[in-house]
């Protein structure tokens, strides 16, 4: 890195001198060594990403004594049963049904709910309209931990603390303030046309939206279905709040904190790597898949 | 017809509002009520107590190390974040070799690979990023990886306890916090600098702009809006420390209460310490007139910015 400054130096002082002749060569070179030099930051930041998430997964097959003993070491055996000694006994196996199933629904539920407020946010004109919008809209700029306090007894007076169904219920209220923006610009996009012969043609307000809207809607559907799936499924606040009943219950966010402390005295390692690799499999494989929906989803908010 | 539209504006609203109105307004409102009382949650006793919590907490220096915790994270990590954000978009982007003198500008060879994963980190959860540095930051000089790596590089004198000593610890919390968000921004910031037409950068070129002026005088201020709104973004993220803090330090907040943050602190008061839940939320209202102030700050700030350009 010294030298490439200094060449760079070295290029500057001379420039002047012959400064018509050598423009376009000195340019070139520039390019040259700013382009050694991007790529060896972005070569440092790669690493940085990569090698740990490598590292979970190399140390995933290999003994604990391996791993506490010489971290860097590749693993001489694969010990496969560090998996299935995670997801059997260390339950991660049942942890990740309970998120899927409370993800499952939530983000259905908010999906469903978001673009029909939206939708009617979006298109029709009536009485509070705006005062409705801003109010979902309002609910974006607030982390949930200010409310905690009263949000534990609003779902312990329901009989909703420490279910599943409370818990989606939540997800999905909580989900709704950026579901409820994105779509609302969303459906403004579309054009009007479409929805107007179909209410000519008698299909019912309901019937249209089901049915011609929605549909045409997929790209934003997608991209904001993305969002709230990692959203909800990587959530770890609400969970260890809301859902601190039964181990057995336990989602998964909450099930690797709590075997990340066990560690302490259980001294399994290899079983911690196991599961932290379970858990991150799935998510790294869906995102390589969709990488554009996803980085489209996940960036869509904040470039409008 | 128009009764007809009006049911369907109700059918379709009710349902998300109730759900929001319950769940969401309804905490938020009572949350000021609760934080007037000395409730202390397994009785339905509630005293109406005026503003005595917030008396104590102005009293607690816990409070304000926790909150000049959060400043701190407030400041250092959207700052360093974008920061580091916005120059590996400008590297991929336009760092790129230029070839020839038809083509303008031109991301690095390979970009699209670095952006993915860049992004990795982004969609893991916080806990698995947490529990991941946790290992990385094991003060054992062995079983460590970054100590390990240290030794192994013949720095032996530089391994630590990272997370165990107080004057590294809340640091080593917000590296983790960049590292996690880094990738976002670069995605981010790299769809507003393809969106910027390169007869702009062709026209800087041909004047003889070189690339650090480029990127002050021309992607950066064409890209102030959305570098505005990640820096309200991770701002509030920063506010919102407390899944890496809980899973992270040492005793929750520790050594020292060198890591503790609001959130944590509220947490605490409410759902491990004698459950002092009137007290707890005068902390949410504490947090939320933090955010409040930030957020009129950042809008003020970026507003400026406006007039200068």
């Amino acid at each position: 890195m010294t030298t490439n400054a200094v060449s760079v130096e070295n290029q500057k002082s001379a420039a002047p001198t012959a400064k018509k002749t050598t423009k376009r060569n000195w340019r070139r070179s520039e390019g040259g060594v700013l382009n050694v030099f991007s790529h060896g930051f972005l070569l440092v930041w790669a690493l940085m990403v990569g090698v740990p998430m490598l590292w979970v997964l190399w140390s995933s097959l290999k003994t604990s004594g391996d791993i506490v003993g010489s971290p860097w070491s590749l693993p001489t055996h694969l010990h496969f049963d560090n998996w299935t000694r995670a997801w059997n006994k260390a339950n991660i196996g049942q942890y990740f049904i309970n998120t899927a199933i409370v993800v499952g629904f939530s983000t259905t539920g908010t999906m469903i709910l978001g673009s029909m407020a939206a939708y009617v946010l979006a298109r029709f004109e009536f009485f509070g309209n705006r005062f409705i919008y801003y109010l979902f809209v309002g609910g974006m700029a607030f982390p949930v931990v200010m409310v905690l306090v009263p949000l534990f007894f609003v779902t312990k007076n329901l009989g909703l603390l420490n279910t599943f169904p409370g818990l989606i219920l939540v997800y999905i209220a909580y989900s709704l303030p950026f579901t409820v923006f994105f779509m609302t610009s969303f459906f403004r996009t579309l054009p009007t046309s479409i929805a107007e012969a179909a209410l000519v043609d008698g299909s019912s307000h309901t019937r249209t939206f089901f049915q011609i809207m929605l549909p045409m809607s997929k790209p934003g559907l997608i991209s904001i279905g993305v969002f709230n799936i990692l959203g909800q499924w990587n959530q770890y606040l609400l969970p260890i709040v809301l859902n601190q009943g039964d181990s057995k219950n336990y989602l998964l966010t909450q099930g690797l904190a709590d075997l990340a402390t066990q560690q302490g005295y259980a001294g399994d390692w290899a079983a911690l790597f196991a599961g932290l690799a379970i858990a991150m499999l799935p998510v790294l494989a869906v995102y390589i898949v969709f990488q554009k929906q996803i980085q489209a989803g996940l960036t869509a908010g904040a470039i409008k | 017809m128009r009764h007809g539209k009006y049911r369907f504006i109700i059918g379709f609203l009710a349902i998300p509002l109730a759900l929001y109105g319950v769940l969401v307004i309804s905490p938020f409102v009572q949350d000021f009520q609760i934080s007037m009382t000395d409730w202390s949650g397994i009785s339905s006793d509630k005293k109406f107590i005026g503003l005595d919590n917030y008396q104590k907490l102005i009293h607690n220096d816990l409070f304000w190390k926790s909150l000049s915790h959060n400043i701190i994270m407030l400041l250092v990590v959207p700052l360093v974040t974008l920061s580091l954000g916005l120059f590996f978009a400008f590297m991929l982007n336009v760092g790129g070799r230029r070839r020839g003198s038809a083509a303008g500008v031109s991301g690095v060879r390979g970009s699209s690979i670095y952006k993915v994963v860049f992004f990795f980190p982004q969609v893991l959860s916080v806990t698995i990023i947490a529990v991941l540095w946790q290992q990385i930051y094991n003060p054992d000089n062995k079983e460590g990886l970054l100590n390990a790596l240290l030794g192994n590089l013949g720095l032996a004198s530089l391994q630590h306890a990272w997370l165990g000593d107080k004057s590294t610890a809340l640091a080593c919390i917000m590296v983790v916090m960049i590292w996690a968000n880094v990738g976002f921004y670069v995605v981010l910031f790299s769809a507003g600098m393809a969106s910027i037409p390169t007869e702009i950068y062709e026209a800087a070129r041909l004047d003889g702009a070189e690339r650090g002026t480029t990127f002050f005088r021309i992607t950066l201020p064409l890209l102030r809006d959305t570098v505005a709104t990640g820096w309200v973004y991770m701002g509030i993220m920063a506010m919102d420390g407390f899944a890496f803090v809980q899973l992270m330090s040492v005793n929750n907040g520790g050594p020292d209460e060198s890591t503790d943050v609001l959130p944590l602190l509220l947490y605490k008061t409410a759902f491990r310490d004698n459950s002092q839940f009137g007290y707890a939320a005068s902390m949410g209202v504490a947090m939320l007139i933090v955010t409040l102030i930030f957020a009129v700050l950042s809008m003020r700030l970026s507003r400026r910015d406006r007039i200068e350009f």
